[in-house]
């Protein structure tokens, strides 16, 4: 589904595409940085404690949330930059992307970089012989992989809209109330093997999210049925 | 010690390329309004696009996705306006880039991927005559180091060489020189490639077949490349030349000299084209002199240059005002075996800037390209195949690797359109494609793997 938003919305506009692909790097280096925090903690710390170890892995994906949440936040104000510049230079002054567009795009291109690390190593893997979950583990590996990482772009791609009208207007509690949703998201999935912790919380967060975008892009309920209705 | 290549008697070696990306103008850009916002409207002006009117040429340069609105461009005698028309090297220009180093690496990707040739270790090139198989780390490392220097001599040699050629006009022996080289690698190193993956997928095929298949292939590559043919065509047989150049690269270059070699072309393509005395500089400012284009087959070009009709390209009847045009370039000899005392092959492309514009009044742009020199291409599939090929990371380091060179493509295409003068294309790219891979595969690599054996998701 990513990869069809990608190519119905994106791939039109080569301005989208920069900024998908310059999404898609912050996201790359937000990681990078965490995961460069994780190894120095791990190499710090005895590699024998089953329980530190987890513990440091806890606090890994948490610091790699927060993280991720700031490039964004950095992204939002490169991007900020940028509409200035585009201002200035087109010929009727007003720039030819709108920053809710941008906020689209770029939250897009974080959902598609983090789905895509998440997933390929699987898809690669799944792609040559064996067996799920011949150890005793869930034999839905890989199913519900591919629905957690789905529901994770999707999530991605609101919080970016959220993040940015929040960054727009000012409203603190929007960015904060993404954060808390991101940790809540990362936390649930701690609960694995058990799939029903992560899965259906997310599965709602994200349609709490794609509403309240969906209201914050200026859509109503009326559209929405005018939409699908096919109204003119 | 030294191993050649075992399926050939003589070692060809792809000895050096210069690379560089390069916008040149003719009259001196007096002041832009807002400079620094003009570095960020290089990401801009998807909208201001020149349609070529007129002749015949096709107008469609863009590869795919693209679609374009095709503003007619209006006609102002303002110096200032022609200056904001000229910097769009807009995100369509990192487009009409972006989709053909996409394509190659994707090209690279999937043969390194398949066809276990490439993987193998059967020998080395002349170039780099000191082995890899060391006991100690030290001595691996002087090796590579030698490696190193060895072959960035031979590619300053053969840039010196080139550029000297074309400033005493020796232009027969230049364009020998590339057909031979194109002709080399169109036939031989296609005739290896298709053998390997018929290889790899069993798939039966008869002598009979292979030379029809092969001979119109390398027929029509050449016709192409060198004479005239359809953009796309040209286009997708350069990138199938830099793919199996890269190819080559990556086989046969032993792994920490790769890495070192990928790092001091960056260095040596920042110093070659900056420097004043910069044999690649020399060679663009010596075009520029003559008012020339650059050699074909040595650069990838997103738009049109057929003057159909023309007998040469009449860079003369250009206005003075419309000068901007941008050239990349890249050289790249090819050595051939001793047996050919010095038989070099280069590819080249000539990028025959702009058509001339017919009248003042009408409304005609040329559509004007972004182009690059095959070296880059070269060079940035030689990274990502290497990622793709010895990272243990496997995907992820190919991913980080690919995103990594698109934005550094993008940041030089935007100082591009900020100095408006050749530009290496190398240095940035294969910087952050360097400290990616390495990160990746070193830092992210056991992150990942342990979230995903949780099944974590962050």
């Amino acid at each position: 589904p990513a990869l069809g938003l990608f190519l119905f919305t994106i791939a039109r506009d080569p301005l989208r595409i920069i900024i998908l692909i310059a999404g898609a790097f912050f996201w790359l280096v937000s990681l990078l940085l965490s995961s460069l925090i994780w190894f120095i903690a791990v190499k710090a710390s005895d590699p024998r404690d089953e329980p530190l170890q987890k513990g440091l892995l806890i606090f890994g994906v948490m610091f790699s949330v927060l993280l991720q949440e700031a490039f964004r936040f950095l992204y939002y104000k490169l991007l900020r930059k940028a509409i200035e510049g585009l201002v200035a230079l087109s010929e009727d002054g007003c720039s030819p992307i709108s920053i809710q567009q941008m906020a689209y795009v770029a939250g897009v291109g974080f959902g598609l970089m983090s789905g895509a690390f998440s997933m390929i190593n699987l898809l690669a893997d799944a792609l040559g012989p064996g067996t799920v979950g011949i150890h005793g583990d869930s034999q839905l590996y890989f199913l519900t992989s591919a629905f957690m990482t789905m529901v994770l772009i999707f999530l991605h791609t609101f919080w970016g809209i959220l993040f940015f009208h929040g960054c727009e207007h000012r409203r603190w509690w929007e960015i904060t109330a993404v954060v808390v949703m991101h940790l809540t998201v990362s936390g649930s999935t701690f609960c694995n093997p058990l799939y029903v912790p992560p899965l259906v919380p997310s599965y709602l967060l994200m349609a709490i999210a794609a509403t309240w975008a969906y209201l914050l892009s200026g859509g109503s309920a009326q559209n929405l049925r005018r939409f699908l209705l096919c109204k003119s | 010690m030294i191993t050649f290549m075992n399926n050939s008697d003589s070692e060809e070696e792809p000895c050096n390329e210069r690379t560089s990306l390069m916008s040149a103008e003719s009259p001196p850009v007096p002041s832009y309004q807002d400079g620094l916002q003009a570095s960020e409207a290089g990401e801009a002006q998807a909208h201001r696009k020149r349609r070529t009117g007129g002749s015949r040429s096709p107008n469609n340069t863009a590869d795919g996705d693209m679609s374009d609105s095709g503003v007619p461009v209006r006609e102002s005698a303002l110096e200032n306006e022609e200056e904001e028309l000229t910097l769009k090297y807009g995100a369509k220009h990192v487009i009409m880039l972006f989709v053909p180093v996409t394509l190659c690496m994707i090209v690279v990707v999937a043969t390194i991927k398949s066809v276990r040739f490439y993987t193998e270790k059967n020998g080395q090139l002349i170039y780099t005559p000191f082995s890899e198989d060391t006991p100690s780390v030290g001595q691996r490392l002087l090796n590579s180091v030698l490696n190193t220097i060895i072959m960035i001599s031979v590619i300053i040699v053969m840039t010196v060489f080139l550029v000297l050629l074309y400033k005493y006009r020796c232009y027969k022996f230049i364009h020998g020189w590339l057909i031979l080289s194109s002709l080399m690698l169109l036939f031989l190193f296609t005739y290896i490639y298709l053998g390997e993956v018929l290889k790899t997928y069993n798939v039966a095929m008869d002598y009979p077949t292979l030379f029809l298949i092969i001979w119109n292939f390398g027929a029509v590559g050449m016709i192409c490349i060198h004479w005239k043919g359809p953009l796309q065509l040209q286009q997708a047989y350069l990138i199938m030349i830099s793919a199996l150049m890269a190819l080559v690269f990556i086989k046969y270059l032993p792994e920490w000299s790769a890495w070192v070699i990928l790092g001091a072309i960056s260095i040596y393509d920042l110093m070659a084209v900056l420097c004043p005395k910069g044999p690649l500089r020399m060679l663009v400012e010596t075009a520029q002199e003559r008012n020339e284009p650059i050699f074909p087959a040595l650069i990838y070009s997103s738009a049109m240059m057929w003057t159909v009709g023309m007998a040469k390209p009449d860079t003369a009847a250009r206005r003075a005002s419309q000068q901007t045009w941008d050239a990349a370039e890249d050289g790249r000899e090819n050595h051939s075996s001793p047996s050919h005392a010095n038989s070099q092959m280069s590819e080249r492309r000539s990028p025959v800037p702009t058509r001339p514009i017919n009248s003042f009044e009408e409304l005609e742009e040329e559509e004007r390209g972004v182009k690059l020199g095959l070296g880059d291409f070269i060079f940035y599939s030689v990274l990502v195949g290497k990622a793709a090929a010895t990272a243990s990371g496997d995907w992820n380091t190919t991913l980080a690797c690919f995103v990594a060179i698109l934005i550094g493509l993008c940041l030089t295409l935007l100082l591009l359109a900020v100095f408006k003068k050749a530009l290496p294309a190398l240095p940035i790219s294969i910087t952050f494609g360097l400290i990616f891979y390495f990160s990746t595969d070193n830092l992210v690599r056991p992150f990942m793997d342990t979230l995903a054996s949780h099944q974590l998701y962050i």
